[in-house]
């Protein structure tokens, strides 16, 4: 096991980043992020197998693709402090010009982003290619993919966790923020989807569940049974039960922040609930 | 005036199942997606040389090109195969999203593309489709009009980083340019001289607009014909040249006339040389069942159409 109190302090920090980019462009979306600060802060310093130069065909290293493109907030603050580009740039978070784009892309060519996401659902079909490379390339590394639950109504989702595990795309690892929140609502109010784990179960892939997904240690362990899990025949579906909002009182439990940004009230009491530790951008 | 001899008429689908089977054994990057429907793309050939080169999605068009996307990364060239219509519509917010906007190489093969599709009709027609492509950014779009230059674009968008919309069709049609000639993208290529009118066709309308000017020419009228193979990016110093000489042009396209290649041509010459022009296509319509030579006839995409626009476009001179 890791040093975890210096991810904590990482995660602590991760979610400093995501309320103050936000704020300062009063847009984005800090609700999914916040939720999802443990599970980047694992991958990126303990999970993944990553290069220290960013290439885009990411040979010999592990893949991730984010699917649900909108908590860009999370995924830039932790690429950054994981070194993929200057910290100081978090300050161009959707701002004319930037590479920091509202929702990620390759078009600006930011290290770190292999695909651009946004509009929903597709993740998970890129995902699966670039582990089919990997295969035809004898490139044992696994491509890792975050989806948000709300995300799974989009059809096209279930056309790749179909054919995933038909073809047996066993070094893919797809995780599904369980937060059950989306925009308009919860996910059982806006269009209840049943068990999710006995629909990807039914579908034949093998399913690890994370219950407590904010707390760093649990995700490290799910993370870690779930790369275990990897190499023999089936792809991996980790459920990741999240809180959306987490680690500021008022953004948690609700769909509300799903897409807000806090005014400046709002900031000082979400950042005095998540102390600086690493050090502001 | 120069002709053209029919070698033998054949498919634009075969020309492409040719030159993906001759990718096969010569580039190991490429690999090929289809969507069930396998022998209709003439890629049975391929997938026999090459069975771990070749993925069968199934009825998941959109998964298809997510996975061609996916697959760029590590450095193969995906070529994907479904009719045109699949695609590209039902496609359209994954290849904009995931192939182009994420810069990705992978190239869309289409067949079955227009009316010539024939009995099956509208719901498999689509006049969409070069408009569709062409408005995406960075995507190249090319439309070939027999088996030999369908063969030579398959070959050569494997030579091209970026990604390419390459439309063919299902029936057999005359077969006329060189056999294994070169075929440079973005580059017109000139069939006839002419002095009177520009004949600027793409697709299945090339050869009609060969079989228009040899008519023409009986008449007295000498018309230059351009074979557009690619419609984006457009060849816009061969037109502006040849209308420079002629001072009027048909396009000609099985397509609808919003969105497709007339409407570029008429871009550059009201941005350049506003000049009379006259479009051949469908005019904002759907198809509907019948044979192919049905078809382009009652939706005017025939010689006999582009000698009537021909007539109109010189009264207008």
């Amino acid at each position: 096991m890791p040093n975890t109190q210096k991810l904590k302090d990482l995660t602590t920090q991760v979610r400093r980043d995501i309320l103050r980019m936000v704020h300062k462009v009063n847009s984005g979306h800090p609700g999914g992020s916040l939720g999802c600060a443990e599970f980047f802060v694992s991958l990126y310093q303990d999970i993944m197998e990553t290069k220290d130069n960013f290439n885009m065909d990411g040979d010999g290293e592990d893949l991730f693709f984010l699917s649900n493109g909108h908590i860009s907030p999370v995924y830039y603050s932790v690429l950054a402090r994981s070194g993929y580009f200057p910290v100081d740039e978090l300050n161009t978070f959707r701002l004319i010009n930037s590479r920091l784009q509202g929702h990620p892309t390759t078009h600006e060519g930011l290290p770190g982003i292999r695909i651009a996401s946004g509009s929903l659902g597709q993740g998970m079909s890129v995902a699966i290619g670039a582990a089919q490379t990997k295969k035809l390339n004898n490139d044992d590394h696994l491509v890792y993919s975050l989806h948000g639950d709300g995300e799974l109504q989009e059809g096209q989702n279930w056309e790749a966790i179909m054919y995933a595990s038909a073809k047996k795309i066993d070094n893919l690892i797809s995780t599904i923020d369980l937060n059950g929140q989306q925009i308009d609502g919860s996910t059982d109010s806006v269009l209840p989807m049943g068990s999710i784990k006995g629909k990807f179960e039914a579908f034949g892939w093998t399913v690890v569940e994370i219950e407590e997904g904010n707390d760093i240690e649990a995700v490290l362990e799910g993370m870690a049974e779930a790369k275990s899990l990897t190499g023999k025949g089936k792809p991996i579906c980790v459920l990741l039960k999240t809180v959306m909002g987490n680690g500021v009182d008022f953004m948690m439990h609700t769909h509300a922040w799903h897409g807000k940004a806090p005014n400046d009230e709002q900031l000082k009491t979400g950042l005095s609930q998540n102390p600086e530790t690493l050090g502001d951008y | 005036m120069k002709t053209y001899t029919n070698t033998g008429s054949k498919d634009t689908r075969s020309g492409f199942g040719a030159g993906l089977t001759e990718l096969g054994k010569t580039n190991e990057n490429v690999v090929a997606l289809c969507a069930d429907l396998t022998g209709s793309l003439k890629m049975d050939e391929f997938k026999a040389n090459h069975p771990e080169r070749f993925f069968q999605i199934g009825i998941a068009e959109a998964n298809m090109i997510g996975i061609a996307a996916g697959m760029t990364i590590g450095g193969k060239i995906p070529f994907t195969g479904t009719f045109a219509n699949f695609s590209t519509g039902r496609v359209y917010d994954q290849i904009r999203q995931s192939v182009a906007y994420s810069d990705k190489n992978v190239k869309i093969c289409a067949s079955h593309a227009g009316v010539t599709l024939g009995e099956d009709g509208a719901t498999h027609q689509i006049l969409e489709d070069i408009g569709l492509m062409k408005m995406i950014p960075g995507m190249t779009v090319i439309n070939t009009c027999d088996y030999n230059q369908t063969k030579a674009a398959t070959l050569a968008i494997a030579k091209h980083e970026g990604p390419v919309y390459l439309r063919f069709g299902r029936p057999k049609v005359a077969n006329f340019t060189p056999e294994n000639g070169t075929f440079e993208i973005g580059k017109a290529v000139k069939l006839t001289e002419g002095n009177d009118v520009t004949i600027v066709a793409t697709g299945h309308l090339v050869w009609e607009a060969l079989e228009a000017a040899k008519a023409l020419n009986e008449a007295g009228v000498s018309a230059e014909v351009i074979n557009i193979h690619t419609i984006k990016p457009l060849d816009d110093k061969a037109i502006l040249d040849s209308v420079g000489k002629t001072g009027c042009i048909v396009t000609a396209e099985e397509h609808n006339y919003l969105g497709g290649l007339g409407e570029s041509v008429a871009r550059v010459l009201s941005q350049n040389k506003p000049a009379p022009q006259e479009f051949v296509a469908t005019k904002d319509t759907f198809g509907e069942s019948g044979t192919p030579a049905q078809l382009m006839d009652k939706y005017g995409l025939n010689s006999d159409a582009i000698i009537n626009a021909a007539k109109t476009v010189l009264k207008r001179k």
